[in-house]
C-alpha cells in the first residue's frame, strides 16, 4: 500500500474514529475540567496577588520587608535547607534498599514510607508534641538539660522532615525497581567497586526523577501549615515559618500584608510547578523507548 | 583459563535450579551451555561469575578455588542478554568503564584507554559509534558494544548469556559466524548460554545439554547430534519422530525426519502411512505422514526434487524406511 492512500479517503464530514468520543462529549469534558481549574486555582491564585497588590506596591515592598516577615522567610528557607536534603538521603537510601535488595518487610517498609502521606499533618505535630513536649516522654529529661524541641526550630525541622519524607523515595522506588540492577551487575563484574556503581551507574540513571523528587519535596517543606503550626507556637520572629506569618498577619486583619506574605508562597509555587515541567520533560525525554528493558 | 565447577547445587525457595554439576572447561575454548528455559544454565552461568553464589559446591579457576571471590575480582568478562548497556555514556564510555574504576595505581593513562578503547571498537568493527549513545544503535551493535566493554578489562574468561536471544534471525546468523571467528582470533576461555540448539551446534567447540538442573551430556557438536545419551538429548537437538515399538524389539525408537525414506511400494520392514501434507519452500520439502490406527504424525524431511518425483497426493499410502534408528534402554 503506498502512503498516500490514508490521505485520499472521503472527504465529506468527519470520520469517527473507532477511539474518539462525539465532539459534544469532548466539549463537555473539557469545558467542565477548564471551569473547574478557573473556580479553584487561577481565581484564587489571582486574588492573592490582587490582595496583596491592593494598597500599592509600597505597602506590598513594607509588607515583605517587615523584620518579622524577614524572620519568616530566613525561618522557612533554614528549615527546607536541613529537611530536604534528609530527605534526599533517606529517600535514596530506602528506594536503593527496596529496589535492589530482598528482604524480610520490605513491603513494610514500603508501607510505612506513604504514612505521611496518610496521617494528617496536625497528628504529625501532636505526635512530636507528645515525645517532646514538656508533658511528654522526654520532656523532664530534655527540661534538665536545657534543650527545646517544641515550639523552636528543632521540632519545625522533626515535623517538616516527618511530612515530607515520602516525596524523593515514592519518585525514586517505581524507577529504581523498572531498570532493576543488570547494569549495577555488568558495573560490578567489569570491576567497580559499590561507591563507583552508585556515582558512575545508579545516580546518573536516576538523576531527574531525583531532582524531580526533590523539587516536591521542597515546594512541601516550604508550605507545610498543619504539622508545623502545631509545634511551633507562633513566636514572632523566632518559630513563624511563611505560611504561619501568613496566618498571623490574617487573624489580625492585616489582610494586605499577609496576601502579600502569601503572594511570596504562590510564587514559590509557580517556579516549583515551572522546574517540574521542565525536569518532567527530561525525565521522559531521557529514556529512548528502545533502551527501556522488556 | 580453565573452570571447574564441583557439585554445584543452587535453590531458588524449594525449586532446585542447578542439582549438584560437575563440569570443567578447557582453558581457551568455546562451551555452550544448552538447555530448555529452567534448565539451570544462566543460573550456572552467573555462578561463574560471580553475580550469584551456589548453596553447595565450589568454582575454581585455574585450579585456585574461586568460591568466595567477589563478582568484580573474578576477572571475567559478562555479555547480558539485553546487553545491559549504560544509557547515559557514549559508547566509548561504555567501553573505557571497566578501565577507569580501577584503582589509581593500576589505572591506564587517558591516552593508553583511548588506545584501548579504539582498538576494540575496530575489532567489533563499530569504530565510526564511539561518540553515539547506545540507544541510537541497532540491536547488533549494542551486542558488539556489549562485547567489547567486556573484553576491555580483559578478562580471563568470557561469559555471555542468550548473546543472539534478543536478535532477529538474520543478524543473529550473522553474529553467531562473526563470534565464532573472533573467538579463533581472541582465544579467550568463553561460555555462552543459548536454548537455540543450531546456534550451540554451530558455534561451540563443545556442547553442555543441560535438563532440569542436570547434565544430560557434554560433547563436541557432532557427537551429541550423532550419539546423543538420552531421549532428551535426542528430542532438544532437532525435530524427532518417536516410532512404534514393532520396528525394532520393545525398546521406544526415534528416528530424525531426515534419516526416513519414502517409497511409494511395499517393501519389508516399510510402515505405511497416510500422506498428509507436504511444503517444499526452501531446499528441504518437508512432509506429514499419519500412521496407523491413531494416525500418529510421522514428519519427514526430503529433498525438493524428491519430493516432486514421488509426487503424492494427500490422502494417498506411502511407505516409509527409517535410514538410521536410536534406541534407548529405558524411556524417558
Amino acid at each position: 500500500m503506498n502512503m498516500a492512500a490514508p490521505f485520499t479517503a472521503p472527504a465529506s464530514g468527519q470520520h469517527a474514529t473507532g477511539t474518539s468520543e462525539p465532539w459534544v462529549v469532548r466539549w463537555l469534558l473539557i469545558s467542565v475540567a477548564l471551569t473547574f481549574l478557573t473556580l479553584f486555582l487561577f481565581v484564587p491564585l489571582g486574588f492573592v496577588f490582587y490582595e496583596a497588590l491592593k494598597k500599592g506596591i509600597g505597602v506590598y515592598l513594607a509588607a515583605i520587608t517587615d523584620p518579622d516577615a524577614l524572620d519568616a522567610i530566613r525561618l522557612t528557607l533554614l528549615v527546607a535547607a536541613i529537611a530536604v536534603p534528609l530527605n534526599l538521603v533517606f529517600g535514596v537510601a530506602a528506594a536503593w534498599s527496596i529496589a535492589k535488595f530482598n528482604f524480610v518487610g520490605k513491603n513494610v517498609l514500603i508501607t510505612l514510607i506513604d504514612l505521611p502521606f496518610s496521617v494528617s499533618p496536625v497528628i504529625a505535630g501532636l505526635i512530636y508534641v507528645l515525645i517532646f513536649g514538656l508533658q511528654g516522654w522526654f520532656g523532664p529529661w530534655l527540661r534538665e538539660h536545657d534543650l527545646k524541641i517544641i515550639f523552636a526550630v528543632p521540632g519545625i525541622v522533626l515535623a517538616t522532615t516527618f511530612v515530607t519524607f515520602p516525596f524523593v523515595a515514592r519518585e525514586l522506588i517505581p524507577l529504581m525497581q523498572a531498570q532493576g540492577t543488570e547494569q549495577e551487575e555488568a558495573a560490578t563484574v567489569l570491576g567497580a567497586s559499590g561507591w563507583q556503581t552508585f556515582w558512575r551507574i545508579t545516580l546518573p540513571n536516576v538523576k531527574w526523577g531525583l531532582l524531580y523528587g526533590v523539587i516536591l519535596c521542597n515546594a512541601r517543606a516550604m508550605g507545610e501549615f498543619g504539622a508545623v503550626s502545631v509545634v511551633s507556637g507562633h513566636i514572632r520572629g523566632a518559630t513563624n515559618t511563611l505560611p504561619l506569618q501568613a496566618e498571623i498577619l490574617y487573624n489580625e486583619y492585616q489582610f494586605s500584608a499577609a496576601f502579600a506574605v502569601a503572594s511570596l508562597l504562590a510564587m514559590l509555587a509557580l517556579v516549583t510547578l515551572a522546574l517540574k515541567f521542565i525536569v518532567g520533560q527530561h525525565a521522559d525525554g531521557r529514556q529512548h523507548p528502545s533502551e527501556r528493558r522488556p | 583459563m580453565s573452570i571447574d565447577l564441583h557439585g554445584i547445587v543452587k535453590r531458588f525457595g524449594s525449586f532446585v535450579a542447578v542439582d549438584h554439576i560437575d563440569l570443567h572447561i578447557e582453558t581457551g575454548e568455546l562451551l555452550a551451555l544448552l538447555g530448555p528455559s529452567g534448565s539451570g544454565k544462566t543460573s550456572l552461568l552467573r555462578m561463574i561469575a560471580g553475580l550469584e553464589a551456589p548453596d553447595e559446591g565450589s568454582v575454581s579457576f585455574a585450579g585456585k578455588d574461586a568460591t568466595d571471590t567477589h563478582a568484580r575480582d573474578r576477572q571475567v568478562g559478562f555479555v547480558f542478554q539485553h546487553y545491559a548497556l549504560f544509557g547515559h555514556l557514549t559508547i566509548f564510555e561504555n567501553i573505557a568503564f571497566g578501565l577507569r574504576v580501577r584503582p589509581r595505581k593500576q589505572r591506564l593513562a587517558e591516552n593508553e584507554i583511548a588506545k584501548k578503547v579504539n582498538a576494540l571498537l575496530e575489532l567489533v568493527q563499530l569504530d565510526w559509534l564511539a561518540d553515539r549513545y547506545p540507544h541510537q544503535l541497532s540491536g547488533g551493535q549494542r551486542q558488539r558494544v556489549a562485547l567489547a566493554r567486556a573484553l576491555a578489562v580483559e578478562p580471563r574468561v568470557l561469559l555471555l548469556d542468550e548473546p543472539f536471544g534478543a536478535l532477529d534471525a538474520k543478524v543473529r546468523q550473522e553474529l553467531r559466524r562473526w563470534l565464532r571467528r573472533l573467538h579463533d582470533e581472541v582465544h579467550v576461555t568463553s561460555v555462552f548460554v543459548t536454548h537455540d540448539q543450531e546456534e550451540a551446534l554451530e558455534v561451540a567447540d563443545r556442547v553442555v545439554v543441560m535438563n532440569h538442573g542436570h547434565i544430560e551430556q557434554i560433547g563436541a557438536p557432532a557427537d551429541v547430534y550423532d550419539h546423543p545419551a538420552t531421549p532428551f538429548v535426542f528430542e532438544f537437538l532437532g525435530h524427532v519422530n518417536r516410532l512404534p515399538s514393532q520396528v525394532a524389539d520393545g525398546a521406544d525408537t526415534y528416528a530424525r525426519p531426515h534419516d526416513i525414506a519414502v517409497r511409494r511400494a511395499p517393501s519389508q520392514s516399510a510402515l505405511a502411512a497416510r500422506f498428509v501434507h507436504g511444503s517444499a519452500i526452501g531446499p528441504v520439502a518437508r512432509l506429514e505422514f499419519a500412521l496407523g490406527p491413531s494416525a500418529q504424525t510421522i514428519n519427514v524431511e526430503l529433498p525438493r526434487e524428491l519430493f516432486r518425483e514421488l509426487s503424492l497426493q494427500p490422502g494417498e499410502i506411502a511407505y516409509l524406511t527409517p535410514i538410521r534408528l536410536h534406541q534407548f534402554a529405558s524411556a524417558a
